[in-house]
């Protein structure tokens, strides 16, 4: 009974202490309302941010923001993206919803079809639009009008990480951003690479749709068309086909690829990737981090340019700030965006993050284009990224995850032939765009 | 050779049971090398605190530990507070009434939460109560509610009607019976709501993300879901830490409750 009343008479302390504490932005520090200086506007920062050098990048922008403009006081906000589209839909519809937005550009359409967000169009100011260049701005805009619902600054690229020393032994030719593989020479390179029981490359299909679709601009593949009406439908042509036979012909034919790897999330192959269980691995820019931080003593890794079809194109989506349409300081707003993605900013938060700046200015930023952990590559591939098409396509959020991912797990395993999956993904695809 | 056979038995069930919890602990005393190891091993080799000072040097684990700790005390007393007359009346007063309450309980358990979330969420808003703990506590009992009058009501009705009699041939009146006589019986069930309450709400994520926005009002799970990036992939080494850091309150309040979880008090008390 004594337990009892003591952990009741805590409680009661501690909701009354907790209660007082939170709750509220309301204002802080000290001083009489009469010597107090005018209310400073508040806004809330939801930042997405989850690598110990990208979380102290951007706290560290906010405290400078902060330190600078006395009367424009932000508050940082982590989320994560897991689930930040559930939260944004909750706050957007029932009020309260952050005033600065961290996402990424196909949730943008959803929430810009619907109101949610400021169009930013004609409040951009010239030299942070002047500084991205269009082809950036275009993973942004949507609608009929091209309104401007956010403002890119992260992007992320498909390269090769691949282990130095099994290349050095195999004796191939290292690519170069000016001179890359073809997808005929990374199939050749991954045949040498297979022997003693180690395969060429690894190919971590879990989530399999973005990957494959992005790499499809290869051979000029877009998988969807959109009409007069605005109305999309789904496309799997000779263009289409073409990555995806060669994924599956190096899992299936040539087995140059490691199935056991197919089923795999991104970071999952790394550790066999160290043991030269695999040589090569295709996969995002940012990967680098944690290869950078886990590989082994005496790993020796490169980072290898995109590789080439028709041309060396890749679909890209970008990480935007974006303002919510209920912001009661949208101008403010812009104003902290403005600051926190120039040139000299956009380079911390890329380097923190380890993926590529919209800035043209941060592009030439020494400290991501170095050698070192594979910068000069990586930054170099940004000129290789276009509008990823599904970015404008009503339902591709729906198509992708009741149509597209299990369709294409089956092909990459071996289950279903490249034309079945083709006739799938057009048929259940437009029957899920017929409803958008 | 059967008390050694229960031992075997009974070691088996801790590890499975521990195994978790030990697996954490080496976890988070890794280096992010050796966690990428294909050969995993129980003991690290180069154990180091770094994720332990990377976890609590980002986060505000503390603050948000403490905040868990009063929502989901707070949630909690407030079930079982109201659950308790409510299932003690639904249990013994078995009218058309009782029969359609019972059964709204059932109803309201089928709704799934991503369907309310936002319409309560506008209840809150209203309330001026997004943001703040007393929300989310609010939150907590209305969906641990129903479970925990499901979970009561069967605690009561395994009372036998006759140890109230009996007490009223003694001449205590229907207060005074259920303070002294129902209420010390019910005494291992409202433990066992009680641990299930602060357990749900110590857990709760979903409703804690859309409610609460300021990071001076986060709980324990939004901050470890901070860890964590896109598509799964996830700091591995400070998630480990801050999450076996989260394990130890609940710990601690099963310690002090488990002992009220006792069994048989109403063996023999009506001979029949």
């Amino acid at each position: 009974m004594r337990i009892t009343s003591a952990l009741a008479a805590a409680a009661v302390l501690a909701l009354s202490a907790a209660c007082g504490s939170g709750g509220s932005t309301g204002a802080t520090g000290g001083g009489t309302a009469s010597e107090a200086p005018a209310e400073p506007v508040k806004l809330n920062f939801l930042s997405l941010a989850w690598q110990k050098e990208s979380i102290e990048a951007n706290k560290a922008l906010v405290d400078e923001w902060n330190k600078n403009n006395p009367t424009i006081q932000v508050t940082y906000v982590q989320g994560s993206w897991d689930n930040v589209n559930d939260q944004l839909v909750t706050q957007f519809e029932g009020g309260g919803a952050p005033d600065v937005i961290h996402n990424d550009s196909p949730a943008l359409s959803g929430f810009a079809t619907r109101g949610y967000l400021l169009d930013l169009k004609d409040k951009l100011p010239a030299e942070l639009k002047s500084d991205i260049p269009q082809p950036a701005w275009d993973t942004v805009t949507f609608g009929a009008e091209g309104g401007v619902y956010g403002v890119p600054f992260l992007q992320e690229s498909q390269v090769i990480i691949a282990n130095k020393k099994l290349l050095d032994a195999a004796k191939v030719r290292v690519p170069t951003a000016d001179n890359p593989w073809t997808w005929d020479e990374f199939a050749e390179v991954s045949k040498k690479l297979t022997k003693d029981g180690a395969f060429g490359v690894a190919w971590p299909m879990k989530s399999p749709v973005n990957k494959t679709l992005n790499l499809a601009l290869n051979f000029n593949g877009t998988f969807f068309q959109t009409g007069a009406d605005g109305k999309s439908t789904v496309k799997v042509g000779p263009e289409e086909k073409e990555v995806l036979q060669r994924i599956y012909n190096q899992i299936h034919v040539d087995k140059s690829a490691d199935p056991k790897t197919l089923g795999m999330g991104t970071a999952d192959p790394l550790p066999g990737f160290y043991k030269g269980e695999y040589a090569m691995l295709p996969v995002g820019v940012y990967l680098r981090q944690q290869v950078a931080e886990q590989a082994p003593e005496g790993f020796e890794w490169v980072t290898l340019p995109p590789l080439k079809g028709t041309s060396s194109n890749q679909g890209a989506v970008s990480q935007t700030l974006s303002v919510s349409a209920d912001s009661k300081n949208p101008d403010e707003a812009l104003k902290f965006i403005s600051f926190f993605l120039n040139g000299p900013n956009q380079a911390r938060l890329a380097k923190g993050d380890w993926l590529l700046p919209t800035s043209q200015k941060a592009a030439t930023d020494p400290s991501i284009t170095g050698a070192e952990n594979g910068w000069d590559v990586a930054t170099a591939s940004v000129k290789n990224l276009v509008v990823a098409p599904f970015l404008k396509v009503n339902g591709y959020d729906e198509w992708k995850s009741k149509v597209a991912t299990p369709v294409l797990q089956e092909y990459y395993a071996g289950k279903i032939s490249l034309d079945d999956a083709a006739k799938r993904l057009v048929e259940e695809g437009n029957k899920v765009l017929e409803r958008y | 050779m059967k008390r050694p056979l229960q031992y075997l038995a009974l070691v088996v069930y801790v590890v499975f049971l521990g195994f978790p919890l030990v697996w954490l602990l080496s976890t988070s005393l890794k280096t992010p090398r050796e966690m990428a190891s294909t050969d995993p091993s129980w003991i690290p080799a180069d154990p180091t605190f770094a994720n332990f000072i990377d976890a609590f040097g980002e986060q505000d684990l503390i603050g948000a530990a403490f905040r868990s700790l009063v929502v989901a005390l707070f949630s909690a007393l407030l079930t079982v507070a109201l659950a308790l007359p409510a299932a003690y009346v639904m249990a013994r007063h078995r009218g058309l009434a009782s029969r359609v309450a019972t059964g709204w309980v059932l109803v309201s358990q089928v709704f799934p939460f991503i369907l309310i979330i936002i319409p309560l969420f506008m209840v809150l808003r209203n309330l001026e109560l997004t943001n703040t703990l007393t929300g989310l506590v609010l939150v907590h009992v209305t969906f641990t509610l129903p479970f925990a009058l499901w979970m009561l009501q069967g605690y009561v009705r395994a009372v036998p009607r006759e140890l109230e009699e009996a007490a009223s041939v003694d001449g205590a009146g229907r207060v005074r019976s259920i303070v002294s006589v129902v209420a010390p019986l019910l005494a291992p069930g409202v433990v066992a709501t009680l641990l299930f309450s602060f357990i749900s709400s110590w857990n709760e994520f979903l409703f804690a993300l859309v409610v609460l926005r300021d990071p001076d009002v986060m709980t324990l799970p939004l901050t470890l879901a901070r860890f964590t990036g896109p598509e799964g992939v996830a700091r591995l080494g400070p998630l480990a830490a801050a999450s076996l850091m989260a394990t130890i309150p609940s710990l601690i309040f099963f310690a002090i409750i488990q002992r009220r979880l006792k069994s048989g008090l109403m063996a023999g008390a009506v001979k029949g």
